[in-house]
């Protein structure tokens, strides 16, 4: 009997949660007048409290765009703090309308767990952080290093791959907490740390001389970090993508913040379709036509939104690399918007 | 008549020898009576000697003789070698470990809040304190109906503010009071239904307990947080804060009905037998006669299951509620005040305030044993 309740109230909140998955997010978000986000518990740069308390960063800004666009206000946006564990489920059972907590696209995830990923917000991998007075300058020269690392993480499975396909030698210093990696490196009991580089680039800022430290150009492996919603909403998809595509056709086209009211008036048909000046873009995903002006308005373009929060002039110092446009070199690449 | 042999005056007492009293003889007889103690006075201090000395430096600011960097202090000075603690830090995110993410334009109704709490608190605490019946209605039953609409808002034109945004300290005390205050009838209930004789509220009672009590409270936030949502129509969702409570609050009841149980069955039967004789109910038996006398008993047991209830909370932060702990955490990826030292001093920090609160709590409780006791302490 037991039994029989749990599996017929599993097959009801399935049945009700498919349903409702094709009930629009847009008008629940339109009705309760915000956005419900789930985030890190704080990540620099990505997600995190700042001084005023108040979130910031790179994967909380994707989050402000989406609020902009609908309702041309960037703070209506209400914040979930969610561990790694619960992030998928609360998703999926609707307590959050967009997820956008360092989560890496994979193809498990896409396809299974209910959600989809609407774009990649940060190109991360797997990286080498050694002391400038090594006189490394490649992943190539770390034959023989000691290598500090955190155990039974992928980031350990990735550095036995990456040492065995270029056949160098090295010895690993293994520890099972991110700190005491940290420490062990900075006590120099090893050569190099590795771990994602954005993580490396936020280690960094905390040592007593981040000067004495350099970051190598090799990235080992693939985490696209991405914002995702529930599978099953196309609509709420299509704004989650947009959304996206807008922040970087924006910076493709030179919009920024500051000049985007003047931007109004350009001749570029690229930037008159990019603001609503020209074309129905906005209507067919039940949004304004201006939707795109009032993301560049409110929260700025992906380049400034980077250099904000995770880029060279700020405590994490990440460059572009990857993550710079398609014409400037990285792999950002909007679809065109006509 | 005078005898010159015979003294006049009285003869100046002599003080003691020195080895029966003075400093002296208190070394002698505490520290080094025998070689053993003596031994192990001296590791002590040697101990000591080697704790003491870097502790103090790295805790005590830079202007008495310490390496820390006292509150008012930059970032930079924590980035050096060899820093101490960045005191400075903490005062710079104080606003964060106390309200969280509340709004600061807003800071004036979880202050309102505080104030209340121990304007009412204090005199419900303090025995001589008069209108204790009116004290306790207050706090028992408006407070937490103006906590809620004060801190939630959406009355008399405050502005809402969800739980999401509520944090640090704040959120420490709702959680650890709400959980005491229910827990409380709700445990004394569930001991009085698994002594009762009736079968099916027996029953109940053993079952709610032994289940409650063999669950990992860790288990149950995660069920709580993870798993309710899944099983819930779309749409509906409870406040995660809400559903915390609820699981820490039941949690903490089973244990403290074991707790009550030891004590009931601690007294005689005499008593029991004494009450009835009296022609009084099973409540009134209960209320006059049984509990305050098990109640006072089981004093050191109760506010020990509460100590672990207050510490307890801090697991609310792996269902992503800020609480003190959290928020300690979380401000220690604060890029701004990135430094060799800045999550160890948030550490120190979270687990000062926790001590204050915990140790406040064990020395209210001794002093009730004393006040209660009639004579039974053997």
């Amino acid at each position: 009997m037991q039994k029989t309740l749990v599996t017929f109230a599993v097959a009801a909140s399935l049945g009700l949660g498919a349903t409702a998955a094709q009930a629009a997010t847009l008008d629940d978000v339109k009705a309760k007048d915000y956005v419900q986000c789930g985030v890190t518990g704080g990540v620099p740069g990505f997600s995190a409290p700042d001084a005023n308390n108040v979130w910031s960063g790179l994967e909380v800004d994707f989050c402000r765009a989406v609020a902009a666009a609908i309702f041309d206000d960037a703070e209506k946006v209400r914040y979930t703090p969610l561990t790694s564990q619960e992030r998928f489920a609360a998703l999926s059972a609707g307590e959050i309308d967009i997820l956008s907590r360092t989560t890496t696209w994979t193809m498990s995830r896409d396809t299974d767990l209910g959600i989809t990923f609407a774009g990649v917000m940060y190109y991360d991998g797997q990286g080498f952080m050694v002391r400038e007075a090594d006189g490394i300058a490649s992943a190539m020269d770390l034959s023989g290093a000691a290598i500090c690392i955190e155990s039974g993480t992928t980031t350990e499975l990735n550095a036995a791959d990456y040492f065995e396909t270029n056949s160098l030698e090295y010895s690993p210093v293994v520890f099972t907490d991110q700190d005491e990696v940290v420490k062990a490196f900075e006590d120099g009991r090893c050569d190099v740390y590795t771990t994602d580089a954005s993580a490396l680039a936020a280690e960094r800022s905390k040592f007593a001389n981040p000067d004495e430290y350099i970051i190598l150009p090799e990235i080992i492996s693939k985490e696209p970090l991405g914002p995702s919603v529930r599978q099953g909403d196309d609509q709420w998809f299509y704004i989650a993508r947009w959304t996206y595509y807008a922040l970087l056709e924006a910076e493709e086209l030179g919009v920024t913040q500051a000049n985007v009211d003047e931007m109004l008036g350009s001749d570029n048909p690229a930037i008159k379709r990019l603001l609503g000046v020209e074309g129905e873009f906005g209507t067919p995903i039940g949004l304004t036509n201006d939707w795109a002006y009032r993301i560049i308005k409110h929260v700025g373009n992906y380049g400034e939104s980077f250099d904000r929060h995770i880029g060279p002039n700020t405590e994490i110092g990440l460059e572009r690399g990857l993550n710079a446009l398609w014409s400037d070199g990285g792999i950002q690449y909007a679809m065109p918007i006509r | 008549m005078t005898y010159s042999f015979v003294r006049q005056d009285m003869v100046d007492a002599r003080g003691a020898p020195v080895n029966t009293s003075g400093p002296i003889a208190w070394a002698r007889r505490s520290l080094f009576a025998t070689p053993s103690d003596a031994l192990l006075t001296i590791l002590a201090i040697v101990f000591l000697i080697w704790a003491i000395p870097p502790i103090y430096g790295f805790i005590a600011p830079t202007g008495i003789g310490g390496n820390a960097v006292a509150p008012g202090g930059t970032v930079e000075d924590c980035r050096v070698e060899n820093a101490g603690a960045c005191w400075a830090y903490i005062s710079a995110r104080m606003s964060f470990f106390i309200y969280g993410f509340y709004p600061p334009a807003e800071y004036w109704r979880p202050n309102i809040v505080f104030a209340l709490g121990a304007l009412l608190l204090f005199p419900l605490l303090t025995p001589k304190a008069p209108f204790k019946r009116t004290n306790a209605v207050l706090f028992f039953v408006v407070y937490p109906v103006i906590c809620f609409y004060l801190l939630n808002g959406g009355v008399f034109g405050m502005r809402p503010v969800p739980t999401e945004q509520w944090g640090g300290l704040m959120v420490t005390l709702i959680i650890s009071l709400v959980g005491i205050i229910c827990s409380i009838p709700l445990g004394i209930l569930l001991a009085l239904g698994r002594q009762s004789s009736l079968p099916i509220i027996k029953t109940l009672c053993v079952m709610f307990i032994e289940l409650w009590r063999a669950v990992p409270l860790i288990t149950v936030l995660f069920m709580a947080s993870v798993m309710l949502p899944l099983f819930m129509p779309q749409g509906t969702t409870v406040d995660k804060l809400l559903r915390a409570l609820v699981g820490v609050t039941l949690f903490s009841s089973a244990y403290l009905a074991e707790t009550v149980r030891g004590g009931l069955q601690a007294l005689p039967r005499g008593q029991y037998e004494a009450a009835s004789s009296l022609g009084l109910s099973y409540w009134k038996s209960m209320g006059f006669i049984i509990l305050p006398q098990a109640l006072k008993h089981v004093i050191p047991g109760i506010v020990n299951s509460f100590i672990a209830l207050f510490k307890d909370t801090s697991l609310v932060s792996i269902v992503g509620i800020f609480d003190l702990l959290n928020t300690v955490q979380a401000a220690s990826s604060d890029i701004e005040w990135s430094s060799p030292t800045q999550a160890i001093t948030g550490y120190l920090f979270a687990g000062f305030v926790f001590w204050i609160f915990c140790f406040a709590m064990s020395r209210y409780s001794i002093y009730m044993e004393r006040r209660l006791d009639t004579g039974h302490k053997r």
